[in-house]
């Protein structure tokens, strides 16, 4: 198991370390300087501009010197906002994303393992088809269309929720958290039961109800833990896609966040914001999918004994 | 998503594919007896045709507008009614899907062709080649490509070229890890075997004996990947970073739906419904595909 660890951990290094130099030459790769679409710039001022954020210097000078500003957590300052760090904004929107990827997981997981669940322990009748028919139509239905129509029902024609914002009137929080949380609750859905079908056909499974375990303890004590694998490795990409999923929400509802952050600061074309967000989101990522990995792993005992055995 | 691995099952499959055609003949009679598998089949047909046709029966001229009649809802003259610049919401939609068809099929065919290649290599060659390549589809498995696709758009510029080959370039992977599994339970397999002896070489090997036994699980994935791929075209069409005007796309009409749906509620709920149904149909086939070929956990 430590050496599980270990060996991902070591994977996760190097590909942190790509991110942030592929995301640095691309962004310098990138036509246009920062400051070409300013009015008119002075020669003189425009210079200064380079020099302070660095720009004049060789290439390989502006990677080493990023790359030591990023060891002491400095992801340098924002060209489209002067005088706010990148860091700054990325602390400003990260609660508001970590809350709302918070509540639609919450939703996901709790729905879809419900649902899940329920399907696997009657498999083939209605209690199977409605919860699965339904998870086909959340994965079918992207959140750019799921939002808008929650929006025009729930907001514009019944007007029972607000329709934008983030804290500012009770129940705004409601349609994006849904929003989000759909497309995951779907797929997880899916995941639970077809673990809990497999691991309900297992020997050990009919040992527990031979030996006169009522169903419901069957279900939680023996069946849960190797039925929702498949869920807990799926949390890791999952992390990745709400993050995704948040540029479209926060955009759609108006709310501050990273994503929202992110896709403004790739239409200004905000070369300092677009290089911190991505390496910042990008190592969050690596790390969640390592967790969910690691997770995974320590609760299959297969795997678990795979790895004392140094295989 | 996972790998599926090489399972007794799978094997089993393949011992089959081996006398002749029967394996596709049976895989065929257990499709056409999915009703949901058949319909999704039907209307991903039809929608294939509506696209390749759509320049000759398009009810309207793409780029006409009609400045006077402004968005109006759907009526005789305008099946699904007109957008703010008064052009026919239908036409627009068939053209949009041109598009986001294309996408799905052509970067589904580049992560094919990527894929196969890499993954029917390294379970071919095996060895030191074969963990070098792994560890590299492993590496990039652990990069977060949607963020990286979006830098790429702002990068590069929105170009429909980059766009095809950003997403096919991120969709291989899986396909090569299928592939590569598959490969090297063919290896050991006893034709695999005579071929090698009567000195064919590797890459004819490959092409005559070992793709054609793995097509299975290969046109499967493929068949779950196109959705993917659409889906991901639409995300980034949404946010304004992938098909650009004056071409259009199912997921930019969703986005100009969306910003207009308080009072033209059609111009979303069309395009909408003309993503989610070709999404649902390529899935349901691709479900239908799956139980139909035997295949195990190749994706989910």
């Amino acid at each position: 198991m430590l050496k599980f660890i270990a060996t991902r951990l070591l994977q996760a290094i190097p590909v942190i370390f790509i991110v942030i130099t592929a995301t640095f030459f691309l962004v310098r790769a990138a036509p246009g300087g920062p400051f070409d679409d300013e009015k008119v710039v002075l020669p003189e001022v425009k210079r200064a501009l380079e020099a302070q954020y660095k720009l004049d210097l060789p290439l390989h000078e502006q990677y080493l010197a990023y790359l030591s500003d990023l060891a002491n957590g400095d992801l340098g300052p924002s060209f489209k906002y002067p005088g706010r760090s990148v860091n700054e904004i990325l602390f400003s929107g990260l609660p508001v994303t970590a809350e709302l990827g918070f509540y639609a997981l919450m939703i996901a997981l709790v729905i879809g393992v419900l649902a899940g669940v329920a399907a696997a322990l009657k498999p083939n009748t209605r209690q199977d088809y409605i919860p699965m028919t339904l998870a086909m139509i959340g994965i079918c239905m992207p959140s750019f269309l799921l939002g808008p129509l929650l929006v025009l029902v729930f907001g514009i024609y019944l007007e029972w929720l607000p329709i934008s914002g983030w804290g500012a009137i009770p129940g705004d929080k409601i349609l994006p958290s849904i929003t989000l949380g759909a497309a995951y609750a779907a797929y997880i859905a899916r995941l639970s039961r077809a673990g809990m079908l497999e691991v309900l056909s297992q020997d050990y499974i009919r040992t527990a109800r031979a030996k006169g375990l009522p169903e419901w303890k069957v279900v939680t004590k023996h069946a849960l833990r190797g039925g929702l694998i498949p869920v807990i490795a799926f949390l890791g990409p999952a992390f990745a896609g709400l993050l995704a999923g948040s540029f479209v929400v926060e955009t759609i509802f108006q709310i501050p966040g990273l994503g929202r952050f992110y896709v403004q600061a790739a239409f200004n074309r905000d070369y300092t914001m677009i290089l911190g967000t991505t390496v910042f989101l990008s190592t969050l990522i690596v790390l969640f999918n390592l967790l969910s990995d690691i997770t995974a792993a320590w609760l299959n005992p297969r795997l678990r004994a795979q790895f004392k055995g140094g295989a | 998503m996972s790998v599926s691995q090489p399972t007794n099952e799978s094997t089993a499959v393949l011992a089959d594919a081996e006398q002749g055609s029967s394996l596709w003949h049976d895989a065929w009679i257990r499709l056409s007896k999915n009703r949901m598998a058949v319909s999704g089949g039907i209307v991903l047909i039809f929608m294939v045709v509506v696209a390749l046709l759509t320049p000759w029966i398009a009810p309207y001229d793409y780029e006409v507008q009609n400045l006077d009649l402004g968005a109006q809802p759907p009526s005789l003259q305008h099946w699904l009614g007109t957008d703010v610049f008064g052009r026919d919401l239908l036409t627009q939609i068939m053209y949009g899907g041109r598009i986001s068809l294309a996408v799905g099929f052509i970067a589904t065919a580049v992560a094919l062709s990527i894929g196969v290649t890499w993954g029917a290599i390294a379970g071919y060659v095996g060895g030191r080649v074969d963990a070098v390549m792994m560890r590299l589809v492993d590496i990039l498995y652990a990069l977060p490509f949607m963020i990286f696709i979006v830098l790429l758009m702002v990068v590069f510029g929105r170009n429909v070229l980059l766009l095809f080959l950003a997403i096919g370039a991120v969709e291989w992977l899986t396909m090569a890890r299928i592939m590569r599994s598959q490969v090297q339970s063919l290896r050991q397999q006893e034709f695999v075997e005579a071929a090698i002896s009567l000195g064919l070489s590797p890459a004819a090997i490959i092409r005559r004996h070992v793709v054609p036994n793995a097509l299975g699980p290969i046109i499967v994935y493929t068949t779950l990947t196109i959705p993917s791929v659409m889906l991901l075209e639409a995300f980034l069409s949404f946010l304004g970073l992938g098909i650009q005007p004056p071409q259009t796309s199912w997921g930019l009409l969703i986005s100009y739906g969306a910003e207009t749906m308080e009072e033209y509620p059609w111009l979303l709920i069309f395009p909408g419904l003309a993503l989610t149904i070709t999404l649902f149909s390529l899935n349901f086939l691709g479900d239908g595909l799956r139980d139909a070929l035997d295949v195990r956990g190749s994706k989910d």
